[in-house]
């Protein structure tokens, strides 16, 4: 084992700032993940060749993998920096911000686009009130177990920063289509399927998935993201054929 | 309705979501302030379930019971009126978050699943595989989103509340927010507060907790004059896992599938767990509480798991013992407790599944919080709070899977309150914008003063120093020698504070002034923890001393209540409404 850990940490003092990498180094111990790393970096912001300089920012909240927050790239793979262990990487370890969503300052980055999306999809049940209206509908534990993997998705982005189509904001994005997924699954939800069908029928909508499925090999969580995908596909065609046929 | 009315909301987990959504519903507007996206706070950690006494075991469950085994579990210190309101609501939010689409785990006619938890014999835990209260979060999340659309809820996310505004009487008016990548404060006006922050787990440095969990929010209420009770009830959880950079829960609901926590027979025993016959394990909580074996309420399994690697009987002579799932079918573990074995797997690199865990007690939760009466208000007129950051409903002790419940029904009670007080206060004309002024510059100048310091000391050590002798001295054994001592040490720390430098040259998007702030004000909340736990000369729940090892009602069967002043924490007691359950022993070892 080494004794000390080598980080390179691509930095940025602002959006519209230029990038650049600086280099530090940690004492090693068993068990750091890179959120531990970046902890020791802040205590005392010098770089390995004894240059002070400012701290990293970077998020982080549950340190579970479970929030989502922390996502960065490692490595060159996109992943949560609280679930990277240093044991298991690859040194040095090169730690990038995400490069599909603004870069607010060194590993920070806006992701409010990926909530936008949530607004368009319509990705909640219609309830009638939050008052007792007693139990909801029974459900196929077979069903729930279906709609539990896609309910999973911690909007942690991994899946757009991954996939080719997606920059600019000219798709929508698998993490998108998978809540509509959840959604349409759902007995209530089904109700109000035809205005998440819209959301995603646009210019920028799920016709533009070019099927490279990085997304689902990217999911830290597994979600089937191209089943979604692909069933969401289905039911826009049939609902653009069944609107065709109302008219 | 004769005016608009506006709740400012300071947190977006479970609590404020909540509160959220009822306020929206109303027709009233809500300005939601989360330092994180909403989605990301920390009730995203729950991990176990919900309860409520729906019954559908055929056990004889009932809201009353589900309401004593809280009041037992908790040795009798809750107000006993607003647990038993929460008890009673429970299976209305349990089904009105199945209406909400939470993917809960169904039984085989398709009806609600629900498993055993601590501190109780009956299944009475609603479940989404074991991330519930993601499931739970995610679902108001979205109904608040939805709301957002409808222009009824606004966000402001990355914004940090730093203090509250009061007027002349002392009544709340609003508060002053810091957006966090450009530092900018600004005061923002409400006709009620509604305070949901959460708990304050980040003073014990590494905790369960995510890292807002900082109790910086409701220190700021302390100081403002919002009284704090019971703030030396601390919940150490028995079955985390030790990391570098925090403890990882691991939730109840792996004993409430049958996970059995023991260690070898033999001291020094460092065979394979899996080669150590049965006969050579001491299964050490079933043997001491046949009753409730491995599900006894936490502040027991933590002592006995505590004491018994004191004794050198810690696996391997270290700090851990095993909670071991491999006799269950790997096929059940996954469908009931996938998510916690992945948290295992992904972080120790064992296969729950196959080999035993290695678990450690580690802070979790407080009881304590934000003095608040029967309808979530505080004592600061316009103030409400609801969520861990309120000492209602858990008295000396949690039970498992009853936080989500009362973050919910927190948020249900504080809501109307809330609506209520904004709809009939008169306004004697303390009104006008100086109030605001004044407290922004305030605030203003405290950040001002930290960003122009530089002294020799550093935040982040200072921190980590804190946590490490708050988590050695006030957490599961505390003498009143040692928390003395504590007390002195975070006196020194407030000293140390002041020559502490930032030491971030680039202010956008700093970490740096955000943490130092919180630092602040987590040191004067520790302080109220620790005088708490000094003055408290009794053992009750998670608040034990070997020196007074048994409950004393006669003296201390009341709610110890902390009010800031500048020379530190101002201590007095307000007696517990124990109107309907007479105080009894409480004995794990037997039924009730």
């Amino acid at each position: 084992m080494p004794n000390t850990v080598e980080i390179h940490i691509k930095r940025r003092e602002k959006m519209g700032a230029p990038q650049r990498w600086e280099i530090f180094e940690i004492p090693y111990r068993p068990n750091l993940n890179v959120i531990s790393c970046l902890m020791e970096i802040r205590k005392n912001p010098v770089t390995k060749s004894g240059q002070k300089t400012t701290p990293p920012s970077w998020d982080m909240n549950c340190l579970e993998q479970v929030c989502g927050i922390c996502t960065m790239v490692i490595n060159g793979r996109v992943r949560q920096s609280c679930s990277a262990l240093v044991d298991n990487l690859d040194q040095p370890i090169k730690l990038e911000p995400m490069t599909k969503f603004p870069n607010v300052r060194d590993l920070m980055v806006d992701r409010s686009q990926m909530f936008d999306h949530l607004k368009r999809v319509h990705a909640w049940v219609e309830l009638d009130g939050t008052y007792d209206l007693g139990p909801g509908p029974r459900m196929d534990q077979d069903d729930v177990m279906e709609r539990y993997a896609y309910s999973r998705c911690m909007t942690c982005g991994c899946c757009l920063e991954a996939c080719p189509q997606y920059d600019e904001d000219h798709y929508i994005g698998p993490q998108a289509i998978a809540q509509v997924r959840l959604f349409n699954m759902h007995p209530s939800g089904v109700m109000n399927r035809d205005e998440r069908l819209e959301g995603i029928m646009g210019d920028d909508g799920i016709t533009n998935c070019g099927n490279a499925q990085n997304c689902v090999k990217a999911c830290p969580m597994n979600i089937p993201l191209t089943k979604a995908i692909y069933e969401e596909n289905r039911e826009t065609v049939l609902h653009g054929l069944l609107g065709w046929l109302k008219k | 309705m004769a005016k608009g009315i506006k709740i400012a909301i300071v947190g977006g987990g479970l609590a404020g979501l909540a509160a959220a959504m009822k306020i929206a519903e109303a027709g009233h507007d809500v300005d939601l302030f989360s330092v994180v996206p909403v989605k990301r706070s920390h009730s995203v950690c729950a991990q176990g379930g919900i309860n409520g006494a729906v019954n559908t075991k055929g056990e004889g469950d009932s809201t009353w019971v589900h309401f004593d085994d809280t009041i037992y579990g908790g040795d009798f210190l809750a107000n006993q009126p607003p647990a038993k309101a929460m008890c009673d609501m429970a299976p209305a939010i349990i089904y009105l978050f199945d209406r909400m689409g939470v993917p809960f785990s169904r039984a085989s006619e398709g009806l609600l699943d629900f498993r055993r938890f601590g501190g109780t014999k009956h299944h009475r835990t609603a479940f989404a595989g074991a991330s519930t209260g993601q499931q739970l979060l995610y679902a108001l999340d979205e109904q608040v989103r939805r709301f957002e659309v409808a222009g009824r809820v606004k966000k402001y996310e990355g914004w940090e509340m730093m203090s509250l505004v009061l007027d002349d009487h002392q009544v709340c008016r609003g508060l002053v927010a810091m957006e966090l990548r450009s530092l900018e404060l600004k005061a923002f006006a409400a006709d009620a507060v509604i305070i949901a922050s959460g708990g304050p787990g980040l003073i014990y440095g590494k905790s369960t907790n995510s890292m807002v969990c900082t109790g910086s929010a409701v220190a700021a209420c302390y100081q403002q004059g919002a009284k704090y009770a019971n703030g030396e009830f601390i919940q150490v959880h028995p079955t985390s896992i030790p990391g570098e950079d925090k403890l990882r829960l691991m939730s109840e609901s792996a004993r409430g599938e049958g996970g059995r926590v023991w260690v070898p027979k033999g001291k020094g025993d460092n065979r394979s767990p899996s080669s150590i016959p049965e006969t050579e394990r001491w299964y050490f909580l079933e043997e001491k509480y046949p009753a409730y074996g491995n599900l006894v309420p936490r502040d027991i399994a933590t002592r006995e798991i505590f004491q018994v690697c004191l004794d050198g009987m810690g696996v391997n002579g270290e700090n851990q013992v095993y909670l071991d799932l491999t006799h269950i079918p790997a096929e059940t573990l996954d469908q009931k407790l996938g998510a916690i074995l992945e948290i295992y797997e992904m972080f120790v690199g064992d296969d729950p599944r196959h080999v035993p865990m290695r678990i450690f007690p580690g802070m979790h939760y407080s009881m304590g919080g934000l003095w608040v009466d029967f309808d979530q208000r505080t004592n600061i007129s316009g103030l409400l709070a609801a969520g861990e950051c309120d000492y209602s409903i858990h008295g000396a002790n949690r039970l498992g899977a009853n936080s989500l419940v009362s973050c919910v029904y927190g948020g249900f009670i504080a809501a109307p309150a809330a609506i209520e007080w904004a709809t009939n206060v008169q306004r004697n004309g303390a009104n006008g914008s100086g109030i605001y002024d004044q407290e922004t510059k305030r605030q203003q100048e405290l950040n001002d003063k930290l960003i122009a310091q530089s002294g020799n000391e550093n935040q982040y050590q200072l921190h980590e120093e804190m946590g490490r002798i708050m988590t050695d001295n006030v957490t599961v054994v505390r003498y009143n020698d040692r928390l003395k001592q504590t007390d002195d040490k975070l006196r020194e720390f407030e000293e140390r504070y002041d020559r502490i430098s930032i030491n971030d040259s680039n202010l956008w998007a700093t970490m740096a002034l955000p943490h130092a702030r919180q630092l602040r004000n987590m040191i004067d909340l520790a302080r109220v923890i620790t005088l708490g736990a000094l003055n408290r000369n009794e053992s009750r729940g998670a608040h034990y001393k070997p020196d007074f090892p048994n409950r004393d009602d006669e003296n201390w069967l009341k709610s110890t209540i902390a009010e800031y002043s500048g020379e530190g924490p101002v201590f007095s007691y307000e007696p517990v409404d124990i109107s309907l359950i007479p105080p009894r022993k409480r004995d794990y070892s037997k039924s009730k």
